[in-house]
């Protein structure tokens, strides 16, 4: 009966072999048209081996763009929001891109190879908006999604057991860091970038040395309690942590159709990464005209009472709704129920005191609570390990 | 302190009219032209020696009145013609006359006669709803602004008074195509023919083409707004052009011919002035470009100054034509069957049945050089003798459909093209081809080196709904502005669009003006 096109389905990932092989629960999602683990053995586990030992993450289907030629940084200047000159050779910047109404189509990081070739992580496809950008630059950017394999190794014992691997002197990169090794005769890269909030890396190898990366990792960290995480458990963590997730938190501005859903870098909370100096990126126009005008919306972080998380909330003022929750979790090691809110305007400056309308059901019975909630300036999880150098041992 | 408060690049008809209005105002203004010449598309060329010829439009029929008035026209010396009758050519001599609202010849019956005049009222009353918003920049439609909600209301006003049945009419025909409107009007095929001519001059469209009612329908309104009928400006075209530059150093232009401009340059985010082939930098406070859309974003600015989505629509930006020029040296009077002498001074149409029309466009679609093709001609020596040499006679027409570049490359395919033209041509006019002293054919490429137009559109980008009104150039770029600050729009490529109208160039003015950009 099954004469459906394998085309068709989802695609895995170089490291599926092994990802399979470890995962126990077998519940597996859709990320951006691979099959991902929600799930390997237990949400919680898997979370507490990010924050306490260390936890891999198979990142491979991040959209991945080699950015090289003469123009390479001026291209990207233009199109990200944030002032790319400033990103140094084996460097890493966290950027956001809009178009030219300054709205968010995506964000992502910028690797600095050298003065004219970069590497742009993005979550979304941008193939198209990307060769738009191009008109007018010597500037060549290709797709080479599916020729890197990539792997997010993050929590406290995760530069140890890279080290063992023989990244040597990993210890003293840098936040934001990159290091250039040789794995099997390949070259791997190492940058200390994450999702996590921790102390992390995530490395970077030809697919084609996935399985053995993999599997040498699992068998040097077995002493440092290594355990493979999946989406569910990163979810919680970046939560923690205080990231943004596109599709989640904001909408690509290419994905929506309705009036008015985008949001743009200022009501995302991320005015900081808008580099006014420089003369000239898409969006900037219209960002200065928000900037002198007022924003509609602010990106609240709620600390909200009691433990339930408040998912999809209304979050209300004197009986009024004025914003809705986009993410919400009950942090576990900062001990917090967290949610990330947009807030109309003028709500939701640091200190106002809120309201967030939860519903939460038990054995089919549904309880409405209104918790109070109050914003709060930055996440509660910030571990000095996520930024020391050298990066503590154990 | 900058060299002037506005730089117009180019002196066409709109750049002139722009400068014109913006130092009438006690503005410092330069209009800079590449060519030697003034006048854009408004020139007088001598192509060979003794002859000379409007090297771009042939015809005025779409000059504002109001504009000609405030510019002092015919204090400048501007003379025109009485209004000419068009004259379609038919192959067996009894030609179809078309003039104002009358239509004879070729057995025309008084049906076909009353259905004429009954469209063209019709037309009228649509290009009075038109006019509203001719006069004046685009709305936009979302923003809530007064000045633009006034001529919505205006406009919403004049499509009301039209009266339910036309409203419609105006509502169903605007996105049509011109074929299926001939069709539904009349019986009589050669009129069909003279009215569709006129819904694809200078563009790149067949009569089945959707838009070309709207295309038809800015013609018309053009006329309406002129009031002049389809006239010949003495001296040629250029006449006009040296007209509106004695108006323009009247009023406190300052006009440098020659003065290429390279390039407009940017400190900071703000446009800064001009940068001049030779290197010379001017500075003003702001840049207004007669150019065409994609000349002055992509060539002058360069794609890498601007954010992305204003480079990608640019580049989407259509602007191609199939309309080429033909000017012909003789030595005397070609005699045309069926045709008196003084006739010959008419507009002369050579226009195919509707279904051969479309025929003759597709071949160009392909990179390739039609069999059949679409004239309109002009033979202006026969009123005005300063043109050509005594006794001699120069003869212009306007050609559809030739390619901008054909496959096996214009150097191939030129002479064989001109030769074919003139057989055709020599169909009704067999003593022709032994007048012919010199000849020269300007193809889209040829208008776009010469003129600096892209692609060769005179319209300076095809004038469709999706590139009209409150979406011209394109949106984000409209009502004369631009998304880079400091440069405006002011030529065909700006609302409303070409065709010698000089509304471009004033309403941009205006804007520039209200807006105090200049203050």
């Amino acid at each position: 009966m099954s004469d459906v096109s394998r085309d068709t389905m989802l695609l895995t990932t170089p490291f599926h072999s092994r990802v399979e092989a470890m995962c126990d629960l077998n519940d597996w999602g859709n990320w951006m048209g691979y099959t991902t683990p929600n799930a390997y053995f237990d949400v919680e586990l898997e979370y507490f081996a990010v924050r306490s030992t260390t936890g891999v993450f198979d990142l491979s289907p991040m959209n991945k763009y080699r950015i090289s030629g003469p123009d390479a940084e001026r291209y990207l200047d233009r199109l990200v929001t944030r002032d790319v000159s400033k990103i140094g050779i084996d460097r890493v910047g966290y950027a956001i891109w809009c178009d030219d109404s300054g709205q968010v189509l995506d964000d992502g990081t910028i690797f600095r190879f050298s003065n004219n070739e970069f590497r742009l992580c993005s979550y979304q496809r941008a193939d198209d908006w990307l060769a738009w950008n191009t008109l007018g630059f010597d500037v060549t950017v290709e797709n080479v999604s599916d020729s890197i394999a990539a792997l997010a190794v993050q929590g406290p014992t995760s530069c140890t057991v890279l080290t063992l691997l023989g990244c040597h002197d990993l210890n003293q990169l840098k936040p934001f860091g990159m290091a250039h090794y040789t794995f099997e005769g390949h070259p791997l890269m190492v940058s200390r970038t994450g999702f996590t909030g921790d102390l992390g890396y995530e490395v970077w190898v030809p697919p084609e040395t996935a399985e053995a990366l993999w599997d040498q990792l699992f068998e040097l960290g077995h002493d440092y309690l290594i355990k493979p995480f999946g989406s569910h458990a990163l979810e919680l963590a970046r939560i923690e942590a205080g990231f943004l997730q596109a599709n989640t938190d904001f909408m690509p501005a290419e994905d929506v159709v309705r009036v008015g859903r985008t949001r743009s870098p200022f009501e995302l909370g991320l005015g900081w990464l808008v580099h006014f100096s420089k003369p000239l990126f898409n969006g900037r126009a219209a960002l200065l005209k928000e900037q002198a005008k007022g924003s509609r919306y602010r990106f609240a972080l709620l600390d909200v009472d009691g433990n339930k998380p408040a998912e999809h909330s209304f979050v209300m003022k004197d009986g009024k709704v004025v914003g809705t929750v986009t993410s919400a979790a009950w942090c576990p090691t900062a001990k917090a129920n967290l949610a990330y809110a947009q807030i109309e305007m003028p709500h939701g400056a640091v200190g106002d005191e809120l309201v967030a309308e939860i519903y939460y059901q038990r054995e089919l019975h549904w309880t409405q609570l209104y918790a109070p909630c109050k914003v709060i300036e930055g996440p509660i999880f910030k571990p000095p390990r996520r930024w020391q150098t050298p990066a503590p041992p154990h | 302190m900058t060299d002037y408060d506005a730089v117009v690049i180019g002196a066409g008809h709109n750049g002139l009219i722009c400068a014109t209005y913006l130092a009438k105002a006690k503005h410092k203004v330069l209009v800079l032209e590449a060519r030697g010449v003034v006048g854009g598309c408004a020139s007088t060329r001598e192509f060979v020696e003794g002859y000379s010829v409007s090297d771009c439009a042939q015809w005025l029929s779409q000059f504002d009145s109001g504009v000609m008035a405030d510019m002092k026209l015919k204090e400048m010396g501007l003379s025109l013609s009485a209004p000419k009758a068009t004259i379609s050519l038919q192959p067996d001599a009894d030609h179809l006359i078309i003039d104002g609202d009358k239509v004879s010849g070729a057995g025309v019956d008084t049906d076909d006669a009353a259905a004429y005049r009954n469209f063209r009222q019709m037309m009228q009353r649509f290009a009075k709803v038109l006019k509203t918003l001719y006069h004046g920049r685009p709305p936009k439609l979302v923003e809530k602004n007064w000045t633009d909600r006034i001529t919505l209301m205006k406009l919403g006003l004049g499509l009301k008074l039209l009266g339910k049945g036309h409203m419609q009419d105006l509502m169903r025909l605007a996105l049509i195509n011109i074929y299926d409107v001939m069709n539904e009007y009349f019986n009589h095929s050669a009129i069909k023919s003279a009215v569709a001519i006129d819904a694809v001059t200078g563009t790149n469209m067949g009569p089945r083409s959707p838009n070309t009612v709207y295309s038809y329908l800015h013609r018309v309104t053009g006329e309406y707004l002129s009031g002049s009928g389809t006239t010949q400006v003495m001296g040629g075209m250029g006449a006009l052009g040296d007209a509106l530059a004695a108006s323009a150093t009247a009023a406190g232009v300052e006009i440098k011919l020659g003065a290429s401009v390279k390039s407009i340059t940017k400190i900071e985010d703000k446009v800064s002035g001009i940068e001049l082939a030779d290197g010379t930098q001017i500075s003003s406070k702001i840049v207004v470009s007669s150019a065409d859309p994609t000349t002055t974003f992509k060539t002058l600015l360069g794609y890498h100054q601007m954010e992305a989505g204003t480079a990608k629509r640019v580049e989407l930006y259509r602007n191609r034509s199939g309309t080429a020029k033909l000017h012909l040296a003789l030595n005397g009077l070609p005699s045309f069957e069926g045709l008196s002498a003084d006739q010959l001074s008419q507009r002369l149409l050579v226009v195919p049945p509707l279904d051969d029309m479309e025929t003759a466009l597709n071949p160009m679609k392909y990179r390739d050089i039609s069999e059949h093709h679409l004239f309109d001609i002009s033979i202006p020596s026969v009123e005005d003798s300063s043109l050509a040499p005594a006794g001699h006679h120069v003869l212009t027409a306007l050609v559809h459909y030739v390619p901008y570049e054909p496959s096996q490359g214009w150097d191939e395919a030129k002479p064989a093209l001109l030769a074919r033209l003139i057989d055709q041509l020599s169909a009704y006019s067999p003593d022709l081809e032994s007048m012919i002293v010199a000849s020269e054919l300007v193809t889209p490429s040829d208008f776009e080196r010469s003129h600096g137009m892209t692609g060769g559109n005179w319209h300076h980008g095809e004038l469709s709904i999706d590139q009209a009104l409150m979406m011209r150039p394109f949106p984000g770029s409209t009502q004369y502005a631009t998304p880079v600050d400091g440069l405006y729009l002011c030529g065909a490529g700006a609302h409303p669009g070409g065709g010698l109208m000089g509304l471009s160039g004033r309403n941009a003015a205006n804007e520039i003006i209200k807006r105090g950009a200049l203050s």
